[in-house]
């Protein structure tokens, strides 16, 4: 099968790559673009470890097509924070809660927060745990991600910075 | 005694940033130039004679720049218990026979995964199928085939713990019963699946990156099974996505990524799916325990009879030590004066086990803990207070094992007692809800020197400069539990400077000192931590000479280093800063840095740990009657880990454990067929609790002193993984009267337990 010639906008950076029509997104995320912090878990939709933004929605890139994000936005982990010196709020409590033991399910779990915040800028408890429910962690019991998710909410709404 | 400010301190980990921006590199991230790709053949039969095996047509596939079987290689046998080189019994690759669904038969490297995996589907293998023996009780049966020839009987390891006089006790016992437990295989189900890469520099050295716990046992196995001497090889950095047990061996993707490495001239590396590591990884032993014991009718515990069968699977891994800590967590938390342990690790033909979080411990465990629930049920006796009466306390002597040198149990029982209500909610009991209790005691880094290392356990190096920073080298890794900011903690506790003025060289084997036996048995912050304190104490008796004749004090006068300032402890006004300390003191030594180095090793700390932890754990649940569904309504906890030194790891391994302890209990079990293939081989398959399954749950920390460990500290996190599932379990049959004797507990074993289905 031919390559396809596809135009990808990851993290307000434009690229024009030459893929074949069979890979995923978090391959070309990882193994083109060398965005590494998506991180591949499963490879099979199950885990969420691989959970970018896809037009500002959280998706499974191990079960995307590149091509299917075609002239698309991708938001992946290395473009959350504002700047290089700054954490996004969500980033910043998962440091101060003790979210990250391991973190190789961090980068999924923070996107994963940044969709459910968007759409929701005060969830619940429950509701915090519904949108993880993608989402697979084996080190931290969960407990102090949602507590992180549900301090970013708050300073999210504080500040009224970046949500 | 008083410790420094920032021991205690709920620090957040120095490494997250790196890991909620995406920027930490784990194994698979990393890309070198010229570098191939591996996949690995694996066995389809559980048990078979390799006859034939061709790679002419994978070798002949363009892109393809090697393929390997066993007989290519040195065919060097290894395993983590080199004292015993018996005991060893695996190779790379199968030569000859393969022993289980998965056993590596094969490798090839190409220019890309795709190609290296379309090589695979051209080896041809010519197999002569031998019977599969898949349980314990079928290999060690009379006249069983054998599964290695060296192991009569298909047993590879027998332990044996005799104390007391058992016959006595038993027959002085009012109370004695005798049951038989089976519990299930799971998996570690680290995020990160294992992946390896090596390169080679000046002919035949070795580097490599790899998702390990024991960089250092990698170091020396993969040397030995390369042909190499082991400063050929260097293990280095990288970060680990979680291990609990299952990356602390050498593993056939190491080798073979640094064999072809060698081979082709180029880096090699191998990420393994998820399929593989469900299907064919290692896991927690399925175990048959027989468990005889004896009380008197007040509730005093006599004797105990343990009699444990280990499915280990087709090779030994981890298995003798976790033949040995089944032992000796049969007779743990309590005193008996009569105890018999004979555990057999015994060979099937299935993906080995190994150690995971607890080691044979939780096993152990529920047997205990749940009969322990049914004596006192039995004997009428609250299950607290049958625990109280026999518990074990600071100073209590374990035959032939160790003196226990801090003990917070019974403290633990009362507090546990207190924050669930325990009390109350027994006598106001709701149809369908129960309480349960489970306990549990854990080591703090293993004493018996399987691995035979003629290094120190742990080893650590100090350097300060006359900026006022700090460099502190170890070669303990970091798996997520949170080492390299820990040990940080503790040098920055004893030089009395800031956590960030500490730069850390950590899990390299070429530069930082020998050795560090890795991340297992919940060693690392006891075991490196007393090290750097040996190494800090060194660098203090350095600086210790400019001040007595800069501020030309007297004898008598003892130092304090504190807030980056160095001074006289009975009068902190005479003093000076760290940095101007350490810059006088490399004056004079001819350019010679400020390094000391610190070591540590139990000694005379008996055979088992120099340190426990102990704790209970009660488990609220409510079980549906119609649906057998159970819900875990709260988890309280209350435990003993002498000092905690960083309080916020120390939650999070209480709740990661809970969540393993759970899916362990209800959820999480590897399906095999009657051919030995594992069936469940995805997450969506292999069910473990997601946020929206773990319950709240209440903990208090009963802080003793260990004096053993640095600052206090002793084991704080794998234990808890082990009092989950004998706690759901009695709580169920309080709120409904099944007992589980066989895990997991399921709706369908409920509901069959309550007459609803057949």
């Amino acid at each position: 099968m031919a390559k396809r010639t596809i135009e990808l906008i990851v993290n307000g950076d434009r690229y024009e790559l030459a893929v074949d029509p069979w890979r995923t997104l978090a391959n070309v995320l990882r193994e083109d673009l060398r965005l590494t912090g998506t991180k591949v878990g499963c490879a099979q939709g199950d885990c969420g470890a691989c959970t970018v933004l896809l037009d500002g929605r959280s998706i499974s890139s191990c079960l995307t097509l590149a091509v299917e994000a075609h002239q698309r936005e991708v938001t992946t982990i290395e473009g959350l924070a504002p700047s290089p010196d700054e954490l996004h709020p969500i980033q910043e409590a998962f440091v101060q809660h003790g979210a990250v033991q391991c973190g190789y399910c961090t980068p999924g779990m923070v996107l994963a927060a940044k969709h459910l915040l968007d759409n929701n800028p005060a969830p619940s408890e429950a509701e915090i745990r519904a949108g993880l429910s993608g989402n697979l962690c084996r080190c931290t019991g969960y407990n102090k991600i949602v507590d992180a998710i549900g301090a970013a909410a708050k300073k999210i709404s504080d500040t009224g910075k970046e949500a | 005694m008083k410790n420094p400010a920032i021991i205690g301190q709920s620090i957040p980990r120095l490494d997250a940033p790196s890991k909620v921006t995406g920027k930490a590199i784990y194994t698979d991230d990393m890309k070198l130039p010229g570098m191939l790709y591996g996949k690995l053949l694996r066995s389809p039969l559980a048990h078979a004679r390799i006859k034939r095996i061709d790679v002419s047509k994978a070798k002949a596939l363009p892109g393809v720049k090697d393929v390997i079987v066993g007989a290519d290689t040195p065919g060097v046998k290894y395993g983590n218990w080199r004292l015993v080189p018996q005991s060893q019994d695996e190779l790379p690759l199968a030569v000859d026979k393969v022993r289980f669904v998965g056993d590596e038969v094969a490798a090839v490297c190409a220019l890309d995964p795709e190609t290296a995996e379309k090589a695979l589907g051209l080896i041809e293998v010519e197999y002569e199928e031998l019977p599969a023996i898949l349980s314990v009780e079928e290999a060690t049966a009379e006249g069983a085939g054998l599964i290695h020839q060296e192991s009569k009987g298909n047993v590879s390891l027998v332990r044996k713990i005799d104390y007391g006089d058992l016959d006595q006790m038993f027959a002085k016992a009012d109370y004695v019963r005798e049951d038989t437990f089976r519990v299930h295989p799971v998996q570690h189900a680290y995020m990160e699946p294992c992946s390896s890469l090596a390169q080679t520099e000046e002919g035949n050295r070795v580097t490599l990156w790899t998702s390990t716990q024991t960089p250092y046992i990698v170091q020396c196995l993969l040397a030995s099974t390369l042909g190499l001497p082991e400063n050929n090889v260097r293990v280095m950095k990288v970060q680990i996505g979680g291990g609990f047990g299952g990356k602390m061996e050498l593993r056939p993707w190491e080798f073979c990524a640094a064999f072809m490495s060698l081979r082709t001239g180029r880096p090699v590396k191998f990420t393994l799916t998820r399929h593989d590591e469900l299907a064919y990884g290692r896991r927690r032993h399925p175990m048959t325990i027989y468990s005889k014991v004896g009380f008197k009718k007040d509730g005093m515990l006599l004797a105990k009879d343990f009699q444990v069968m280990l499915d280990g699977g087709a090779y030994n891994a981890m298995g003798p030590t976790a033949t040995f800590l089944c032992g000796t967590f049969g007779n743990m938390l309590y005193n008996y004066p009569a105890y018999r342990y004979f555990g057999r690790h015994v060979y099937t033909n299935k993906p080995p086990a190994s150690a995971m979080r607890g080691f044979g411990a939780p096993q152990a465990a529920f047997a205990a803990e749940t009969q322990m629930n049914m004596a006192a049920e039995e004997l009428g006796i609250d299950p607290i207070d049958i625990r109280l009466m026999n518990a074990m306390q600071t100073g209590d002597v374990i035959p032939d094992v160790a003196t226990i040198s801090s003990c917070g149990f019974k403290e633990s029982l009362e507090e546990v007692r207190r924050i669930s209500g325990w009390d109350q909610k027994r006598k106001n009991k709701t149809p369908g809800k129960g309480l349960g209790i489970g306990c549990f005691s854990f080591i703090s880094g293993g004493v018996f020197n399987w691995f035979n290392t003629k290094y120190n356990f742990s080893a650590a190096e100090v350097k300060v400069f006359e900026d006022g920073t700090a460099q502190l080298a170890v070669m303990a890794c970091d798996i997520g539990q949170g080492p390299d900011t820990v040990l940080r903690q503790i040098l920055a506790a004893e030089l009395g400077i800031p956590i960030h003025k500490i730069r850390l060289i950590s899990m390299d084997t070429a530069c930082t000192p020998k050795a560090d036996l890795g991340t297992w048995g919940s060693r690392v912050t006891l075991m490196n931590g007393n090290a750097i304190i040996e190494a800090a104490g060194k660098i203090k008796a350095m600086l210790r000479p400019v001040m007595f004749s800069e501020l030309d004090l007297n004898q008598i006068h003892d130092l304090a280093f504190e807030d980056e300032r160095v001074f006289v402890r009975a009068n902190p006004k005479k003093g000076m800063d760290f940095a101007e300390c350490v810059y006088k003191a490399l004056r004079g030594r001819e350019g010679e840095p400020l390094t000391a180095r610190g070591y540590y090793t139990p000694r005379n700390k008996g055979l088992v740990s120099p340190a426990f932890s102990f704790g209970a754990q009660v488990a609220e649940v409510a079980v549906d009657q119609d649906t057998g569904q159970i819900q875990v309504e709260k988890m309280y906890t209350a435990h003993d880990c002498g000092v905690a030194i960083n309080k916020m790891s120390v939650e999070g391994q209480l709740e990661g454990a809970i969540q393993m302890g759970l899916g362990y209990a209800l959820m999480e079990d590897l399906v095999m067929d009657d051919q030995g293939r594992t069936l469940n081989t995805t997450f969506l398959d292999y069910k473990m609790p997601a946020a929206e399954d773990m319950p709240p749950g209440e903990s208090v920390e009963i802080e003793t002193y260990e004096p053993e460990g640095p600052f206090g500290a002793k084991e704080a996190g794998e234990g808890l993984a082990i009092p989950t599932a004998p706690a759901i379990s009695h709580a169920v049959f309080e709120a409904v009267g099944y007992r589980c004797m066989e895990t997991p507990i399921t709706p369908e074993k409920v509901l069959r337990a309550l007459g609803k289905i057949k």
